[in-house]
């Protein structure tokens, strides 16, 4: 059991490989979140450019693969960052965290999916406490920020969760742009060690661990945004 | 944009985008027809057939795509006495069978969960009936069950044969010469890397429009018993789904 645990010598990069998969899915869980507010405030603006600007966001992000994605931007973005900054500061050359850009990359893919969960959640919000609200004599911005922002969460949860499921599982195309992560270890240490089925499975162990975990949580957070709801008994 | 580069790299490119239409066709139909069992074993009051259905789509859905095909062609080399011994080497040497192989598994396990739930949303009042007129559990899911459930579960299914088209890029990291894996040639020989990958990107956004097109029509053809008048044009509709 201590050999199988210390994974020939491997045990550290792996575990550290696989808190970087966990990193940039948080973070990009975070960036994800707010790109689709964003893209859901585009979405249902009245403004008609407004709404192309989202609609061309969530068909372009939606039509591409991932892989293409992810490589595309993960070298395309610090390369726009450094033409657009160029003419304004002379010189100066700006760099990238590979993992910060990693964050970035990954948060800009899934917020166009977040987009249609926040956007679902904000159009479910009943209208009755809308109405409630204003009858109170609520202003639109009171309305929004304390009557239709907080009960929207309550129905993009499930949704977010099922963000977070695919995200997390996307953090492992990172190994394809030079990023250390599990797999990017488990490839390594399989190679040296010449039992690449072992690292592998090691590798999607951790991965249906990392989900496991996931949908307990998702389902206590679910159970807990609903105590204010009354049920029907069948 | 160098328009001489663009139609001279086009004929590896269509190969590379006929690779992809391949990969996708063969995992949908095989994986579909894996699908709907999976799915009925799900439900089965069968522990036996219930748990291993639950099982294998847990692990499918449970770890990344990327793995499941690592595991498989790289992964696999490492038992080669013993798969040689069995006969099968041949197959699991071969990128694009083993390619082949994950890709079914896993939209089987994706599909199966989407006609899980489907079967599950079925009116019982339906079920009920099919009981009444003394159909056998065979004849119930052949005629009412699954031609109810295709229905409720089409929408997901259109989106699942979409992602499982863009994931068929994955491949090309197990060596398949696919659609992104040609234009990741040319991009490194050329160095017209941007050029190249904004190609590639626009062929994939066509395809996938093409594939929500033609389930589109599907989907039509499936709601034949409904009003077709209240339903938008279907390009306005393959745009809608693909954007949201």
């Amino acid at each position: 059991m201590d050999q199988l645990l210390r994974l020939g010598g491997f045990g550290n990069e792996l575990a550290a490989g696989f808190l970087l998969n966990i990193s940039v899915g948080a973070g990009a869980l975070v960036v994800a979140l707010t790109f689709g507010l964003g893209g859901a405030a585009l979405k249902l603006s009245p403004s008609r450019i407004l709404n192309f600007a989202g609609f061309i966001y969530t068909t372009l992000v939606r039509g591409i693969p991932e892989l293409v994605l992810i490589i595309v931007l993960y070298f395309g973005v610090p390369r726009l960052a450094q033409t657009i900054i160029r003419p304004f500061i002379e010189g100066y050359r700006l760099d990238f965290d590979p993992v910060a850009t990693a964050v970035l990359v990954i948060g800009l893919i899934y917020g166009a999916f977040m987009t249609e969960v926040l956007r679902g959640a904000f159009l479910s919000v009943p209208k009755g406490q809308l109405e409630a609200a204003r009858a109170f004599g609520m202003s639109t911005r009171q309305t929004f920020w304390r009557v239709h922002m907080p009960q929207m969460w309550r129905f993009a949860l499930p949704g977010i969760g099922n963000v977070w499921m695919v995200l997390i599982k996307a953090t492992a195309l990172v190994s394809v742009v030079g990023l250390q992560d599990i797999l990017f270890w488990s490839g390594r240490a399989g190679q040296s060690l010449r039992e690449p089925f072992k690292f592998y499975l090691a590798a999607a162990a951790a991965f249906l661990l990392i989900t496991f975990i996931s949908e307990r949580i998702i389902a206590l957070a679910e159970a807990r945004s609903q105590r204010g709801v009354r049920k029907l008994k069948a | 944009m160098d328009l001489d580069l663009l139609i001279g790299s086009m004929p590896k490119l269509l190969d590379g985008a006929l690779m992809t239409l391949f990969l996708t066709a063969v995992s949908v139909c095989l994986g579909f027809v894996l699908a709907i069992p999976v799915a009925l074993a799900k439900l089965s009051p069968r522990y036996w057939l219930r748990l291993p259905a639950g099982g294998f789509i847990y692990l499918f859905r449970g770890t990344p795509l990327l793995i499941q095909l690592f595991l498989i062609y790289y992964g696999l080399g490492q038992f080669r006495e013993t798969l040689e011994s069995f006969g099968v080497w041949w197959f699991f040497r071969d990128a694009i069978k083993c390619a082949l192989l994950v890709l079914i598994l896993n939209t089987a396990a994706y599909t199966g969960e989407i006609f899980r739930g489907a079967i599950a949303g079925v009116a019982s009042g339906q079920i009920e009936a099919g009981r009444a007129l003394g159909m056998s559990w065979f004849t119930q899911t052949r005629r009412i069950i699954l031609p109810q459930a295709l229905r409720i579960g089409w929408p997901a299914y259109t989106n699942e044969v979409v992602f499982l088209m863009q994931a068929t890029s994955l491949v090309s990291l197990v060596t398949v010469t696919e659609l992104f894996r040609a234009a990741d040639a040319i991009a490194i020989r050329t160095f017209r890397i941007y050029e190249m990958y904004l190609t590639v990107a626009a062929m994939y956004l066509v395809i996938s429009y093409g594939i929500i097109f033609v389930f589109g029509r599907i989907e039509r053809h499936l709601m034949r018993h409904r009003a077709p008048a209240t339903q938008p044009g279907i390009h306005k509709r393959a745009l809608a789904i693909l954007s949201r």
